[in-house]
């Protein structure tokens, strides 16, 4: 006879957490990919600073008292274990969340994000030069793909699964988002033309960072505009990083949560997947880019905070003072 | 019989010399069908060469697995694997019967022990049990006085510690009758066992050691209160940062329940919940692995975070059943043990099937004089530790600690035992120089709900030091699979 499961609150904050961290381990790999695509001779320093100002990471970044140039945007994300928001250090807190998971989590999960943990934790400083770094974040995303497809085969589904699903699309939709912003940090120098063929390499360059070139490819028009890529980005429909498309499985969980697992406490969050959804198609993306493309980003960002809030407030332990902490690390 | 995978030129244990010490392979005796023989045999066919590589490999899936304790040193944790020794110790069916027979006594007796002590106080009017021994005893509850318990069980889950002197014969060295850990290892080494060592395994007639878990269930299960229908069993954890936890999340999940922390329960109109994502959830058996002094913050250590305020209110109105019950700490004590045989006999008419450890009680008179006289030849220990601290070996010891321990002794008598120097059996044991005998001892697990069971075998903890006696793994101990011959049948 088997029986109906149930869920500790301090596990579905776990598995959220431990689900937003992975993602952002991988995303953040993507971005420091897509920022060594964008140096351009002589521009180095700017390219990468760009970086910490899209993770609003200025204040941080500044307090380890590093100057802003290439190098240390490289160290600063991927060796420096004291910055909470680099990968060394994401990994750490995916890892901390695991362990208090392991009851929960299948053995193979675990057994792959400790050996995922050493292995980034141990990230030399010449693995960060020249043609290494691309390999280097190969192997992060790599790392991460192997989680989620460990996560994927071996995870049972009750409601743990759904809440480690929320934590790494609320984490994706955002990074997609940021993913976007970069190119808009990045003027093109030059003259016209030089401009425009350097801006379609670069929008490229973001949608190889989100794997999504080739399927970009067989839905854009010949003559793509940075308009289409935006578009692709933010609203395909059948595009894994969309925006869009996060929301509709974000959506999908939280609708199981309520009809499989009778958690009525999902009605905010489902509010607010709602408004995310009719904001985001509200205006054509051209007016979009023209009224500010990183405002309107900045606002989904906002959103979804806001959205993560819900389920926290609803599900997780407010009542303690750790969660607190963990959304400071958050924001 | 399948022959192992590789082959070595030479015999490793050609140079393997165990001393005057009962060696727990090599030393023959009855009743092992051969088995002994043929698994030193299978060693060797290994060679050492192989041996090294499979055991490495072995010890790094203990790491990838997080199968971990945690030391704390200087306010740095580091994690740990528990080294694992993978020549097995092997315990004939014969022998295995007077341990578990053993077991179970000391068991009964405990329980028949704590029960009277909270009770009737039959044993101390009797005289037989000195009555400060009890209520000066620190781990002496009041609360548990006129308390009834299912089945009178108090010690559901024991861990007794026994050594084997020269002769072979089995004693028994301390019993665990608080929050015994280690039993993790038992069934994670066996399945390490498998997967490195399947030519070592073949054809062996093993008791299996991995029903652990749903028979922890199952009394858990038994001893949660009356009209209960389907029980809800958690395992409660000090958290992440417990030397232990690995084993608690070992035996939530072969349990089957939540490992909860204390912040996960809450006591409300004198019952117990844990906070889940759909509201409050009744808990009604509490396997606990936290010490009675961080329970409960209302009735215990006020500074305790571990606990549950409310706690011990919920389980004196026999809403929830903890497990082990509070207040055992008074029988597992080490002056308490000195008089284990006699308490045998008191409450079970039997004599002890195990034997104690000749023991000198410093709080008496005459065992102060006996130890102070002779400290050179005894092993000195406080009453009140655990994990092999604060121990003082004479033999072993420089005149300086010799004189450190006197003082001690002479400070606080009352906190101290000695005990004679026993030589522990050896076991062969990979080391960097091959095969060489190390001391080991074994602990196994009894668990009690309505009746006792114990798992076959053990945990066996070797001291990874050359004629080193202290096997605890915060001091440097390894362990190894310790294996039950089904029967005495010969093998193939």
């Amino acid at each position: 006879m088997l029986r109906r499961t149930f869920l500790l609150s301090r596990y579905a904050e776990g598995l959220f957490w431990m689900g937003r961290y992975l993602e952002r381990v991988e995303n953040l790999a993507r971005l420091i990919d897509v920022t060594q695509s964008f140096e351009s001779p002589g521009r180095e320093d700017e390219a990468w600073f760009a970086l910490i100002r899209i993770n609003a990471d200025e204040e941080g970044f500044a307090a380890r008292g590093m100057t802003a140039d290439a190098d240390s945007v490289k160290r600063f994300y991927l060796l420096d274990h004291q910055n909470q928001t680099s990968i060394p250090a994401s990994l750490e807190a995916a890892r901390y969340n695991a362990r208090t998971l392991r009851p929960l989590i299948s053995t193979e999960m675990w057994r792959q994000l400790n050996i995922f943990h050493r292995d980034m934790t141990a990230i030399r400083a010449e693995e960060l030069q020249g043609d290494r770094l691309s390999a280097l974040c190969t192997r992060i995303k790599e790392g991460a793909q192997a989680q989620t497809g460990i996560t994927e085969g071996t995870f049972y589904r009750d409601q743990g699964y759904y809440f480690y699903q929320l934590g790494r699309l609320i984490e994706r939709a955002d990074q997609t988002t940021r993913l976007l912003d970069i190119r808009y940090h990045l003027l093109v120098a030059g003259g016209r033309e030089e401009r425009r063929l350097a801006e379609i390499t670069q929008w490229g360059g973001v949608l190889r960072a989100a794997a999504g070139y080739h399927a970009f490819r067989r839905v854009a028009r010949p003559g793509f505009t940075p308009e289409d890529v935006a578009t692709f980005l933010l609203l395909d429909r059948q595009f894994p990083r969309s925006v869009r498309c996060c929301l509709h499985e974000i959506d999908a969980c939280l609708s199981t949560l309520r009809a499989e697992h009778f958690l009525r406490g999902t009605g905010p969050a489902l509010e607010r997947v709602d408004e995310l959804r009719t904001a985001l198609t509200a205006r054509p993306v051209p007016d979009i880019i023209a009224g500010g493309l990183h405002e309107y980003l900045d606002a989904v960002q906002r959103d979804l905070i806001l959205l993560a809030g819900e389920i926290g407030t609803a599900f997780f332990r407010d009542w303690r003072p750790l969660a607190a902490v963990q959304e400071q690390l958050q924001s | 019989m399948p022959e192992p995978a590789t082959t070595a030129a030479s015999d490793p244990f050609a140079s393997f010399d165990p001393g005057q010490y009962f060696c727990e392979l090599t030393t023959l005796r009855q009743g092992d069908g051969g088995a002994l023989s043929e698994v030193r045999r299978r060693i060797g066919a290994i060679g050492l060469d192989a041996l090294r590589a499979r055991a490495l490999a072995a010890e790094n899936e203990l790491i990838n697995l997080g199968i971990t304790f945690t030391v704390y040193s200087n306010a740095s944790a580091i994690d740990r694997i528990l080294p694992f020794d993978c020549i097995p110790r092997v315990l004939t069916a014969p022998e295995w019967d007077v341990l578990e027979r053993g077991v179970k006594q000391r068991v009964a007796a405990l329980n028949a022990l704590l029960h009277d002590i909270y009770h009737d106080r039959k044993i101390i009017k009797d005289g037989v049990l000195p009555a400060d021994l009890v209520f000066g005893n620190p781990n002496y509850r009041p609360e548990m006085e006129g308390f009834p318990v299912r089945f009178g069980t108090y010690v559901h889950i024991c861990g007794t510690d026994i050594v084997r002197d020269p002769e072979g014969k089995f004693l028994v060295l301390e019993d665990n009758a608080r929050t015994p850990s280690g039993v993790s290892y038992v069934v994670e080494n066996r399945h390490l066992m498998a997967r490195t060592f399947p030519d070592l395994l073949a054809g062996m007639r093993l008791r299996p050691v991995d029903d652990y878990g749903r028979r922890l269930l199952e009394a858990m299960t038994e001893i949660a209160p009356e009209g209960v229908d389907d029980p809800q069993v958690v395992l409660l954890s000090p958290g992440i940062y417990n030397s232990a936890y690995f084993e608690h999340v070992f035996l939530a999940r072969e349990m089957g329940v939540p490992l909860v922390e204390g912040g996960d329960l809450v006591v409300e109109n004198d019952k117990v919940w844990m906070r889940t994502t759909g509201g409050h959830r009744a808990v009604h058996t509490i396997y606990r692995r936290i010490g009675d002094d961080f329970l409960d913050p209302t009735v215990f250590r006020p500074d305790s975070m571990l606990g549950v305020p409310g706690l011990i209110g919920a389980w004196r109105k026999g809403n929830v059943s903890l497990a082990n019950a509070v207040g055992t700490g008074v029988a597992d004590d080490k002056a308490v043990y000195a008089y284990m045989p006699r308490i045998i006999r008191y409450y079970l008419a039997e004599d002890a099937i195990l034997s104690n450890v000749e023991t000198h009680i410093c709080r008496e008179k005459e065992g102060l004089d006996y130890t102070l006289a002779n400290m050179e030849h005894l092993v000195v220990k406080p009453v009140g530790e655990s994990g092999g601290y604060g121990i003082t070996i004479g033999p072993r010891a420089t005149k300086a600690e010799i004189d450190a321990a006197r003082d001690a002794v002479k400070a606080d008598p009352d906190n101290w035992i000695s005990q004679p120097v026993i030589d522990l059996s050896v076991a062969p044991t990979l080391t960097e120089t091959g095969i060489r005998p190390r001391h080991l001892d074994l602990r196994p697990f009894a668990v009690t709900g309505k009746e006792t069971w114990v798992l076959p075998g053990g945990l066996s903890r070797v001291a990874l030091k050359e004629g080193s006696l202290v096997v605890n793994s915060s001091q440097g101990g390894g362990s190894k699979d310790t294996w039950v011959l089904a029967d005495e049948r010969r093998m193939g």
